[in-house]
């Protein structure tokens, strides 16, 4: 009996999406959205050292509809990476792993990421 | 490495589908994975309607009763029905358990059975683990110690110290959290996976074996231990309610706390 070309059982295609999995992924997007807007913020920085005339562009595009969502989903990626990577250096020390607490601290990262970036952005908007 | 789509040989094709008998008075409908690998087709999905009325209570019974009634090419494994074997792995209703342990009754709507995922299929429902054997027989899973002074005697082992081995010890080896694993997925020819790594995990916490320093030597690899990224996902589905993800966590602490 010949082992090759035997099919690949499904995976992505069909295991369910669980909050386990979910914030696991959603800990490497955030990851690499903050680092795009760590280029983003360079870009700032450049703009403004440049003079006048290149900041106000990057001014212009940053108060734009889709600047502001961007910078929105920055602030929740840095939010929500911060606060499930304080997870995880729990998790480094050995506690935290049953799942119950697992559940617990996985609906509290979501929460506070959320909670926070509602803050920032009305600290931001309003003063406070 | 990561590839998110099946290959074009695996790619699963709608399949036939068949009724429930005129006398069934309650029915549900379990749509199966099957794989032919004499036919040189691709894999299709069948779909048979159980009457429940003359059913077991298990997913296991329904798949036994399609096989004795329906359709007797209907390949899967099986052997105790009651969670002690672990040959019944298989993926229901998108999580893997085993079939003999999960009630119908806990799957609203269509119950959906396809074999362990990511693996090579031999047929239907019975994937190849030649892979996590090879991977389990290099852990080394035996107890490695000079003998005793007293060699016709036991190794003795305290209360607290054999407590360790409670979890560990439970595994049977089902590979239903290696299987759920996305990392291993992705890099299961060099990560070891959960289950693996437990047992690596159940030798290095026995208080009578003498190789731990060994065994985390050769654990300490990019690959075989640190794929693991703590997404959980193994002790979510582990039908035996043990924790493998706390198993390597324990494996990365006593790494880095050496010397």
């Amino acid at each position: 009996m010949s082992a090759v070309n035997r099919p690949l059982s499904p995976h992505l295609q069909v295991y369910r999406w669980q909050l386990t999995s979910v914030l696991s992924i959603l800990h490497r997007l955030t990851g690499v959205f903050l680092s795009l807007g760590a280029v983003a913020l360079v870009w700032w920085l450049f703009a403004a050292a440049s003079g006048d005339a290149a900041f106000a562009v990057v001014q212009c595009a940053i108060a734009s509809w889709a600047g502001r969502l961007f910078l929105i989903g920055w602030s929740f990626a840095l939010f929500y990476h911060l606060a499930n990577g304080i997870r995880h250096l729990v998790w480094d020390a050995g506690v935290g792993f049953d799942l119950k607490t697992t559940y617990a601290t996985g609906w509290t990262v979501v929460v506070a990421a959320a909670a926070l970036t509602a803050f920032a952005w009305v600290w931001a908007i309003h003063g406070l | 490495m990561v590839e998110f789509a099946l290959p074009k040989n695996s790619r699963v094709t709608p399949g036939k589908k068949h009724p429930a008998p005129e006398t069934a008075t309650s029915t549900k409908t379990f749509e199966v994975y099957r794989y032919d690998p004499n036919s040189g087709e691709n894999p299709r999905l069948d779909s048979y309607e159980v009457d429940l009325g003359s059913c077991g209570p298990m997913v296991l019974d329904a798949l036994l009763k399609i096989k004795n009634e329906v359709d007797s090419t209907l390949t899967l494994r099986r052997s105790c029905r009651e969670g002690i074997c672990g040959s019944c792995a298989m993926n229901i209703d998108g999580t893997n358990t085993l079939a003999c342990l999960k009630p119908i009754g806990e799957v609203s709507g269509k119950v959906r059975v396809y074999p362990l995922p990511h693996m090579p299929v031999v047929k239907d429902l019975v994937p190849d683990l030649s892979q996590v054997y090879r991977q389990y027989a290099s852990i080394e899973p035996w107890m490695k110690a000079a003998p005793p002074a007293e060699a016709d005697r036991e190794r003795r082992q305290s209360p607290e110290d054999r407590a360790k081995l409670d979890g560990p010890s439970d595994c049977i080896l089902c590979a239903c959290c290696s299987t759920a694993c996305p990392s291993y997925w992705w890099n299961g020819d060099r990560y070891l996976g959960p289950a693996v790594l437990l047992q690596a995990y159940r030798w290095i916490a026995d208080s009578r074996d003498e190789a731990s320093d060994e065994r985390l030597s050769d654990l300490d690899d990019t690959f075989k231990l640190y794929r693991c990224h703590t997404i959980m996902n193994c002790t979510k589905t582990c039908p035996k309610g043990l924790n493998p993800a706390q198993a390597i966590g324990e494996i990365k602490k006593l790494i880095a706390s050496r010397e």
